[in-house]
């Protein structure tokens, strides 16, 4: 199984030593922190909860960004053949590429610790939900990328792949919002499949198994749904 | 060591390996012949485990490969048609990605990729971006990729295709270098490469084994027969037949053309140990016939190659 960490360490490197990290990370932090730090001032209060609140909506465009090309480029280039009669199974390359999109999740989350950092030396912040905020987005990062991870099974077109992924990504972010469309009925099921309301309950501070299991839950479905889609391809 | 039965694949409707069988032996460089689309680059990606069979048996050392997947893509070394590599990797960063998925051990890594560097011609290039390449560049880089863990079975798709002559001479010496420790099984369409290069030929068309020897074999086989172009001014078709006929050994006789001028081409199929171009001479001679050409013509593997998968493709 210690397969899948050279497959992680070989895309990791790859977003690296391509521009896409360097891009990708700048939009996101100039994106974040404009529409933080524009209005932070005004608010004049020592917390992250704004930049926490905005976080799903940047991160439904950024994500599938990043997870585009793990699989269309391979199945584009066709170096999926090479990949796949190496000794290694379906699931080392499935989780080592996931892990290879949270840990560039990670990477671009990383810069932004110097937010809290600075607040904390102008204002009395508390710690609780910022660390929450973090554990939080990592979560969500986690289940974007594996919804990403799926988009670009799906397809050897990098430019499908990443609008597939950020529509699914999107819908999610968004669904609890739009409850008025829906039947009474089934208010209560869109409301727990909608991603926003449930990381911005841990990123006030409160770690709900719920909400955990929500997240870990979508991860597997996306992760299995890749599993899927590249069974079909044989 | 490695055994393929009643081997087929479907792609939805259409049959592209049917029924294939064959056994390898260890130490054997066989080379899979046929022409384009004749089902030997669907083989090959079903022997490395890319492709699942729709029916049949794949038993590399007496492992199957729906049972033993990682330990069987472990034995084999594998390169692909066009070798599509990593673009935008660097040589050495890829090789060294390979040899840590191969399981070579962080003591034998350098040297061994010092050594498949050496063996292909690597030197100059381990420090350029895979994308920048020329394509026999590219198909070296793919031979170090396929050696990479030392394998004992060697599976080469198309190796030269795409190769200027000098490459291709290159690319045929690593080969027979290898064949001489390995068991090889390559694909090809070019059959003096296949001539050059392997102990056995396995000639496919249309998903069918049509021919399965040694290539010294399927030569000999070839030599027995042949053909004799005879050109003949005065003469008619009916009595040429009649006459040539008569001479044991010769099978058949087959009018080529008739020219305006009155000259008579045939054709004579001979299937005889000996000679047969005195007792036809004789004949002539004997007849009042003016002999405008004489000329015997071998058959090689090629001819053996174009009658097989032209025969099978009539048929069809």
């Amino acid at each position: 199984m210690r397969q899948f960490t050279h497959i992680l360490k070989k895309e990791f490197k790859d977003y690296f030593v391509s521009p896409i990290a360097y891009i990708v990370i700048s939009i996101f932090l100039i994106v974040t922190g404009w529409f933080f730090f524009s209005t932070f001032f005004l608010y004049n209060q020592a917390s992250m909860r704004n930049f926490f609140s905005l976080l799903p909506l940047v991160f439904s465009f950024v994500i599938p960004a990043v997870t585009m090309r793990l699989f269309s480029e391979e199945l584009h280039v066709g170096s999926y053949e090479i990949l796949l009669t190496l000794p290694v199974t379906f699931s080392d390359i499935i989780i080592g590429k996931f892990a290879a999109g949270v840990a560039m999740t990670a990477a671009m989350l990383l810069p932004t610790i110097a937010y809290p950092v600075c607040i904390s030396l102008i204002g009395d912040l508390d710690w609780g939900p910022v660390i929450g905020g973090y554990v939080g987005a990592l979560l969500l990062g986690g289940t974007f990328s594996a919804i990403g991870l799926f988009a670009s099974s799906a397809t050897h077109n990098q430019i499908i792949a990443f609008i597939f992924g950020a529509a699914i990504c999107f819908t999610l972010t968004l669904l609890d919002k739009m409850l008025f469309f829906f039947p009474e009925a089934i208010l209560n099921i869109i409301q727990y499949l909608g991603a926003d309301s449930h990381f911005q309950n841990i990123s006030r501070g409160i770690i709900d198994s719920r909400d955990i299991l929500y997240f870990i839950s979508v991860m597997f479905v996306g992760l299995y749904a890749t599993y899927l889609s590249l069974m079909k391809k044989e | 060591m490695i055994h393929v039965e009643n081997l087929t694949k479907y792609y939805d409707h259409f049959c592209a390996v049917d029924q294939i069988s064959f056994d390898i032996s260890k130490g054997e460089v066989v080379g899979l012949l046929g022409p384009n689309g004749a089902g030997k680059t669907t083989t090959l990606k079903m022997l490395t485990g890319f492709f699942q069979p729709s029916a049949g048996q794949i038993r590399i050392k007496d492992l199957s490969i729906d049972d033993h997947p990682l330990e069987i893509k472990q034995m084999i070394g594998y390169l692909p048609e066009s070798s599509p590599f990593y673009k935008g990797m660097l040589v050495y960063d890829y090789l060294e990605y390979v040899s840590r998925i191969r399981g070579v051990s962080d003591s034998d890594r350098h040297p061994r990729l010092k050594y498949l560097a050496e063996l292909c011609g690597l030197k100059d290039i381990m420090h350029k971006a895979i994308g920048e390449l020329s394509k026999g560049l590219n198909q070296r880089v793919g031979l170090a990729h396929a050696m990479m863990n030392d394998p004992e079975f060697l599976v080469l798709d198309e190796p030269t295709q795409g190769l200027d002559p000098n490459q291709i001479v290159e690319i045929r010496n690593i080969i027979r270098k290898i064949g001489k420790e390995k068991t090889i099984l390559f694909s090809t369409h070019i059959l003096s490469e296949a001539e050059a290069t392997c102990d056995r030929i396995i000639i496919i068309n249309k998903g069918k084994i049509v021919a399965d020897g040694a290539t010294q074999e399927l030569k000999q086989s070839a030599g027995k027969e042949t053909l004799i172009d005879i050109s003949l001014l005065n003469a008619e078709f009916a009595a040429v037949e009649k006459e040539l006929s008569a001479v044991a050994g010769v099978s058949k006789i087959k009018q080529i053309s008739r020219t305006d001028d009155g000259i008579l081409t045939v054709k004579a199929s001979c299937r005889s140990e000996t000679d047969l171009r005195e007792p036809i001479y004789q004949k002539i001679k004997a007849a009042p016939w003016v002999l405008m050409e004489f000329r015997q013509e071998t058959r090689t593997l090629e001819n053996i190659f174009r009658d097989l998968t032209r025969h099978v493709s009539k048929e069809n």
